[in-house]
Parts: structure tokens; sequence; C-alpha cells
């Protein structure tokens, strides 16, 4: 083989390496996320969350209000930058980003409610997301969401009922 | 200092109102962090890194929020919202405002 040949196909092949890379890896940590994900939904089900601005019903005293957040940065792999980029050609929904952002919100919206575990309703539940962009300016599809809501805490609070487990500590998403 | 983004504390009366606080912070993220994240990239997932620096800011620019709304002698601040813009490449601005009150 001639040295152009073999510089044409390390030209090649290291996009398709970091393709493949994203593809595998980036199946895998989805995959794991969506279970953590899925438990965790499980366990603070019965958490009243809303995004009411009042209190119903108003006849229980409340005690504690508070704050609380819940924020993610995430980022898609190579192998979905590369779908979307191809999509961008012809145009349409982008499915490639959907499950990016549902992971993001959800995982935001639990870290959340987990931030304080003793609440006993949440209202006024808001979410707000940005985009994230390098040194250069340009996007390379990395967003950040952050979850907010007001929570209280009950005089004759069941907190402690409405958690079906104790929370997990949030883990690293894709660790 | 009682925090709520909705317009009243619940369970409690505003007797006052300070008018608007407000609390920022400009961040940028350095070249380690950025280099990290260029290589997570490719697997993609989350970036432990940003989310670090995003909470942080976020919490000065809270804390600078509530610390002007002690100035004024409030103790609760409503309906608090958050805003982001980026400022230059690089760079963002997190900024953190409220209604300043006097509640029972």
């Amino acid at each position: 083989m001639d040295p152009s040949t073999i510089s044409l196909i390390i030209q090649l092949a290291v996009p398709i390496f970091l393709l493949l890379m994203g593809w595998g890896f980036g199946r895998i940590a989805e995959r794991r996320h969506y279970a953590s994900i899925h438990q965790r939904e499980e366990a603070s089900l019965n958490v009243p969350l809303t995004n009411e601005r009042r209190l119903y019903p108003s006849q229980r005293e409340v005690i504690e209000t508070r704050l609380m957040f819940g924020s993610v940065v995430v980022s898609v792999d190579h192998f979905k930058r590369f779908l979307a980029w191809f999509k961008g050609l012809f145009g349409g929904e982008i499915h490639a980003y959907g499950s990016l952002l549902d992971r993001a919100r959800r995982e935001a919206k639990l870290r959340m409610i987990e931030s304080w575990p003793r609440a006993d309703y949440l209202l006024n539940f808001r979410f707000e997301t940005s985009t994230i962009s390098n040194s250069a300016g340009t996007s390379w599809g990395t967003v950040e969401v952050l979850a907010y809501a007001t929570g209280i805490r009950f005089a004759d609070s069941d907190a402690n009922l409405l958690f079906q487990s104790a929370p997990a500590t949030s883990p690293e998403v894709d660790s | 200092m009682i925090t709520t983004n909705i317009e009243t504390v619940p369970g409690r009366t505003i007797v006052e109102h300070y008018g608007i606080v407000q609390g920022s912070t400009i961040r940028a993220k350095h070249l380690g962090r950025d280099f990290a994240a260029g290589l997570k990239n490719i697997v993609g997932g989350e970036l432990r890194g940003y989310t670090e620096l995003l909470k942080e800011s976020r919490d000065q620019a809270f804390q600078r929020m509530i610390e002007q709304a002690e100035e004024l002698g409030a103790n609760a601040v409503v309906n608090v919202r958050f805003a982001t813009s980026s400022v230059a490449a690089g760079a963002s601005e997190i900024l953190c405002y409220g209604t300043a009150v006097l509640v029972e």
C-alpha cells in the first residue's frame, strides 16, 4: 500500500472509531440512566408535585416553606450528533435528541424532589432549559436543565409516607 | 430567610413589600474542565464538572440576592426567578431575582 492510502485509512478510521465509541458507550449509559430514573420515579411517585400557584386544601397548617432546586448538564454522544447532523440535511424531527432532553428533565426533577425529602407538597413547579456552548461559541448538543419548585411542610406531616423507600442519593448519570 | 417562587408564603401573611432584590454572577469555565468535558462529549451523558459549576454559580447569585434582601430588613423573598444569558463565548451570567417582603 502506498502512503496516501494509509493516511486516508487513518483519516477515516478516527471519526468512525469515535462514532462507534459514542454509539456503544452512549447506549449503555442511556440504558443505565433510564433504569435509575424509573426506580427513583417509582419511589417518589406519591410526592404531590403541581404547577399550581395556590395550595389546596389549605386547612392544613404550614410550618416550613423552602425553594427547591435540581439541575443537570447533559451532552449527546458522537453517534447521535452525527445522526442529528444527517437528519438536518433533510429536515424533520430529530429523535436522537429527544431522549437526551427527556433524560435531563426527569433527572433534574428527581434531584429537586430528593433535595428535600421532608416536603409534603410542591407548588409552582418549573423547568428552565439553557444551551451550553464551547469556548468558540458553537453549541454541541449540551443542555442544562434546572427544575425548581416551592416545597411545603405541614404540621401534620406525612412526608415520611410519601417516599416508598428512602430516597437514594442521586448517582452520577453514567458511572 | 424564606424563599418561594409563588406570590405568597403559604400559611403566613405578607405585611410589607420592599421591592425587587437581585443577585448575579458571571462565570467562565476553566480550560481543564473544558478539556474533560470535550472528552466526555464523545460518549455523551452527564458533564459532572459543568453541573457543579452552574450549581455553584446559581448558589452564589442566590446568596447575593438573599444578602440584599437582608439589608432591606426583609425576612422572605417571594416569586424568585432565574435567568441565564451568555455574555461572551465561554462565559455566562446567572441572574436571580425576586420580591423582598416581610412576613408575620
